[in-house]
């Protein structure tokens, strides 16, 4: 029996040190990846988010993203186009998309690429950016090389911005506060995970996130509202 | 005696496993070493949490539970008794069908496979094949007991 438990022994011990000491976090030192507290302001506060659809719409859906996620991407690339066209486009709904940035140790550049999505929403371009972040996703994510150059590529290419005024806003860095402050607006509503979706102020828990489920419950809801 | 050895040991690695998971998921450790596999696509998908808690969490606290209650059934005193057997394959089995249900969102809604989801899958099977044994094979002989207690 002795020998069993030093074996137990000898696995825990191994096993905790190979965690703690093979995989900590940290030590990238990438001032972009750092989760920065920066103090709310007014102009922080005020931003409720990448807007798309008739003020009108009886249904609005609150989406926190995380630009680096794959569901995210995927959902962004796959699934937002058909709800774009048959929902949004159609009066039905309102999109509102914030950042939810993952931390750094999960994802590495998603507040690169969120501060990326800012600097265009300055010139009113951020959807189009977004839609470049995603449909380029397996070219950034989950790499160790910094993507700074591949988002100013399609900024200037895909997007068509004003480039002086995009690199003067990314060398700024004055959107950081902003998508911080959407993350801790984002935990206080008890987002863990993303994509996370709040449909009229309600968390929407779905395990089914594409176009159809979303065509259903936007019908659903209108009927709701049309019945009160 | 045998198979709850194996389950205390088994559930030590499924421990690991799964605290690997939970720190990661609230990061304490950096990016998982995965290998050809997405655990990112599944560790960071909605359903990694249940309602704001990580998933590895629940794994933490079974394994735990099953170490434990293997080895108290290794105590001179509970190795005759049927009772730790029980609780061990009921553990089991909860264990089992959570991770069944883990298992089938990651193959039919995720459509991603995390390696260190799937190693703890097949550590919880081999858990519950071992703890339905132990189950009909009933409590522990006494010489078992009596060899166990000149050994410990």
């Amino acid at each position: 029996m002795k020998r069993f438990y030093w074996l137990l022994a000898v696995v825990l011990v191994g096993g905790v040190v190979w965690i703690w000491f093979g995989n900590k976090a940290g030590g990238q030192g990438v001032e972009w990846v750092a989760e920065t507290k920066v103090p709310e302001t007014k102009a922080d506060s005020e931003f409720t988010g990448y807007v798309m659809g008739s003020e009108t719409a009886p249904v609005e859906i609150v989406e926190y993203a995380d630009f680096e996620c794959p569901i995210c991407a995927t959902f962004g690339a796959v699934q937002f186009p058909v709800i774009k066209q048959q929902l949004i486009a159609t009066g039905k709904l309102r999109w509102r998309l914030r950042d939810f940035p993952l931390p750094p140790e999960v994802h590495m550049w998603s507040r690169l690429a969120a501060h990326s999505v800012a600097c265009a929403g300055e010139q009113g371009k951020a959807w189009e950016m977004i839609d470049a972040l995603f449909s380029h996703h397996r070219m950034w994510s989950q790499r160790r090389d910094d993507p700074a150059k591949l988002f100013r590529g399609w900024a200037k290419d895909l997007v068509g911005l004003d480039m002086t005024k995009y690199d003067a806003c990314m060398e700024s860095g004055r959107y950081r506060g902003r998508i911080q402050y959407s993350r801790e607006e984002g935990q206080a509503r008890m987002v863990g995970g993303t994509p996370t979706f709040f449909v009229n102020g309600q968390e929407w828990h779905t395990r089914d996130i594409s176009s159809d489920a979303f065509q259903r419950m936007v019908d659903s809801v209108t009927a709701q509202r049309r019945r009160r | 005696m045998r198979t709850r050895q194996a389950i205390a040991l088994l559930s030590l690695v499924g421990f690991l496993i799964s605290l690997y998971l939970w720190l990661h998921a609230i990061g304490v450790v950096g990016e998982l070493k995965c290998g050809t596999g997405s655990c990112e696509v599944v560790q960071t998908s909605p359903y990694a949490r249940v309602a704001g808690v990580p998933v590895a969490f629940f794994g933490v606290l079974g394994y735990v539970a099953l170490f434990v209650t293997a080895l108290v059934g290794l105590q001179p005193s509970f190795l005759s008794k049927r009772s730790p057997s029980l609780l061990l394959a009921g553990l089991a089995t909860a264990g089992l069908l959570f991770t069944a249900y883990l298992t089938y969102l990651e193959a039919f809604v995720i459509q991603a496979w995390c390696r260190w989801c799937l190693g703890s899958a097949a550590v919880i099977a081999v858990i519950w094949v071992v703890a339905v044994l132990g189950l009909r094979n009933g409590a522990v002989a006494p010489s078992q007991r009596d060899s166990a207690r000149s050994l410990g």
